[in-house]
């Protein structure tokens, strides 16, 4: 075994890691030999960005144990700037694929510089009330969104702040060859669908070692600290308001990335998609996936959105069997009884348990 | 309990009315506190606290319950804001700075009741405590870049070689939650050293330990202050260790002074022994 794998914690990253590339790699062979239902086939690029948006939420919920409730507010920043990126640049940039990498790049910066904005005064707060004061930012974020009117052509980039709600696209003063992105309260419409399920496994390959390595790091410990024991960790030197900053931003800008995949896997797009159910789903994921715990998100974004769509056969009980499947799961995954039952009949099932704390 | 054998230094007065050992007479005290106070509402918690530390002094701060120990040290590590006075630290006022600004400018501390990173690792808590003196960016915390390699192992050897002063390195992986109450007080002693400290603050570190366990403790106070040649304040209810370790003592009840000076002085003063007994009834 190489040096470095010796450490628990670095092994089980390396795990994760790997499960990660063997399910990509098994879903590529399905999808090749067409034994993914329709349905689910369309739905594999979101399911990456829900991944990746469950992993960012897991850091600063998780590991930094703050309840942040408007996560799809950064998303919904990532997907925008994401979408006027990659069609602004459609002739300058011909390739798809770098096209999409400078999408998910302007969609991380932007939505890491709407984290930190937002994170000065709402990381004053802790508890219900950073929950709640989240919870606004991320609507306010949904709103202003709504009010965007941005097109372009070969001057640039013209975009109007729809205030009064009486502006229209043609108030841009596009000339002939130019088009609009963005059209308010519309949202998005035209976009070139160049995001790929390749491309979902790599930003969820990258978020997973952004965040693995952080959370392993100084920066990480740190963070961890400051959960733990706030005044405690404030003796030892670190300011508590950088650290959880820090958390904030990275993951922000890991929801921004996110967005836009998402957003350039749809040809239309409307800014009330992220509103706040999204962010209850994506704070759905990790709790379900357990605190701090990556590789439960992971599975449980994949399997929360997979259910739905499964459960299409139920039609009208679809939501209510929905609302029983995760009402089942939390009390299985929390009841010490079925817990010492499972690991009696499964011995080796403790071992994984301390694994699965390995994360956090 | 055998009387506790070591170099006490000579004490002579400074002008701040305290004393210091007079080894330390020509350095700059680690701590100078000036008419230091903090109101709760209408009640003076602390009123016109004075007190100087020598560079290497071990300082006893007592009190009846209630007298304010406690709230001294959160005034010192700025987790209050002071209403009235200054603190040099050093040399260098403090005022306007957080608990974590003043502890990188050299003061550390333990808590009363024990504040340790329970979901942490033993090793992981000392690496936290480490965390301004080993230090290196986020960024190539990230992408594994050489300087995180390096940092990492020299702090892993430094949270070794400081967990060793209590002979605890063989616990560096075991949860700190989980470790007996007293292995937990001596970690965040180990844990606040590692941030390199000029002056060392223990809140009641013999608390809920056993005459054995005591003494070793009053070696390993005295062991360190000689291997980091740094000042340690401490408060403390057991007498025996006060008395045994404690170069300059003060005697804090109500929120004020009410004496100051060595061992000896200090057990036959007579406001001390009123503040604890009560005054003798005249005959």
């Amino acid at each position: 075994m190489p040096q470095f794998l010796k450490n628990k914690k670095t092994r089980h990253d390396f795990v994760t890691y790997g499960l990660v590339i063997l399910a990509f790699i098994v879903v590529s062979f399905m999808q090749a030999n067409h034994m993914i239902p329709r349905m689910i086939a369309g739905q594999l690029v979101p399911i990456c960005a829900y991944i990746v948006m469950a992993i960012s939420l897991n850091l600063v919920v998780g590991v930094a144990g703050d309840l942040s409730l408007g996560h799809a507010g950064f998303m919904s920043v990532g997907a925008y700037t994401g979408i006027v990126a990659a069609m602004s640049l459609a002739e300058a940039v011909p390739n798809d694929g770098i096209r999409l990498v400078i999408a998910l790049l302007v969609g991380a910066a932007s939505a890491a510089l709407a984290g930190f904005i937002i994170g000065i005064p709402v990381l004053r707060l802790s508890g219900d009330y950073l929950a709640i004061v989240t919870l606004a930012f991320g609507e306010i974020i949904k709103e202003v969104v709504t009010c965007l009117i941005v097109g372009v052509d070969e001057r640039g980039i013209h975009a109007l702040f729809n205030l009064t709600g009486k502006l229209t696209v043609d108030d841009l003063g596009l000339t002939e060859t130019g088009f609009a992105i963005i059209k308010g309260a519309q949202g998005a419409a035209g976009t070139e669908t160049i995001s790929s399920f390749f491309a979902g496994f790599l930003l969820v390959m990258v978020a997973l070692v952004v965040v693995l390595n952080l959370v392993r790091s100084r920066t990480g410990r740190a963070i961890l600290a400051v959960r733990d024991n706030r005044i405690a960790a404030e003796s030892v030197g670190i300011s508590t308001t950088k650290y959880r900053m820090i958390a904030f931003v990275v993951s922000a800008a890991l929801a921004g990335a996110a967005g836009a995949l998402f957003g350039n896997s749809f040809s239309q797009l409307s800014a009330t998609k992220f509103d706040f159910n999204m962010s209850i789903l994506i704070l759905v994921f990790v709790v379900l996936g357990g605190l701090g715990n990556m590789r439960g998100s992971i599975v449980a974004a994949a399997v929360l959105t997979i259910l739905p769509e499964a459960l299409r056969q139920f039609s009208d009980y679809r939501m209510l069997v929905y609302a029983i499947v995760l009402i089942i799961v939390m009390i299985a995954t929390n009841n010490d009884t079925l817990k010492n039952l499972i690991s009696r009949v499964l011995p080796k099932r403790t071992s994984l348990e301390e694994e699965v704390r390995a994360d956090a | 309990m055998p009387k506790f054998e070591f170099e006490r230094g000579k004490m002579v007065p400074v002008p701040s009315h305290s004393i210091v050992p007079e080894r330390d007479v020509n350095s700059v005290p680690v701590l100078e506190a000036l008419h230091l106070g903090i109101d709760f509402g209408g009640l003076k918690a602390v009123d016109d606290f004075n007190l100087t530390i020598g560079k290497t002094e071990i300082a006893g701060l007592i009190g009846p319950n209630g007298a304010g120990k406690t709230t001294v040290f959160n005034l010192l590590t700025k987790v209050y804001a002071p209403t009235r006075g200054t603190i040099l630290l050093n040399g260098n006022d403090t005022s306007g700075k957080s608990v974590s600004q003043v502890n990188r400018m050299g003061i550390a501390r333990t808590f009363q009741n024990i504040r340790l990173f329970n979901t942490m690792t033993v090793e992981e808590n000392v690496k936290v405590g480490l965390h301004n003196t080993k230090a290196y960016s986020t960024l190539s915390g990230i992408l594994r870049a050489p300087s995180y390699w390096r940092r990492e192992a020299e702090a892993h050897e430094k949270a070794l070689e400081l967990l060793s002063i209590f002979d605890m390195q063989d616990l560096a992986n075991h949860q700190a939650g989980s470790l007996p109450y007293g292995a937990q007080r001596r970690l965040e002693i180990v844990r606040a050293l590692a941030t390199n400290p000029s002056l060392l603050l223990l809140d009641e570190p013999a608390a809920g330990m056993n005459p054995s366990e005591t003494a070793e403790l009053m070696e390993n106070i005295v062991k360190i202050r000689d291997t980091f040649n740094i000042a340690i304040m401490l408060i403390e209810h057991d007498m025996s260790l006060v008395m045994n370790i404690c170069e300059g003592i003060c005697v804090l009840n109500f929120g004020r002074v009410i004496a100051k000076g060595t061992a000896e002085e200090i057990q036959n003063n007579d406001a001390v022994i009123e503040a604890y007994l009560g005054k003798q009834k005249e005959e």
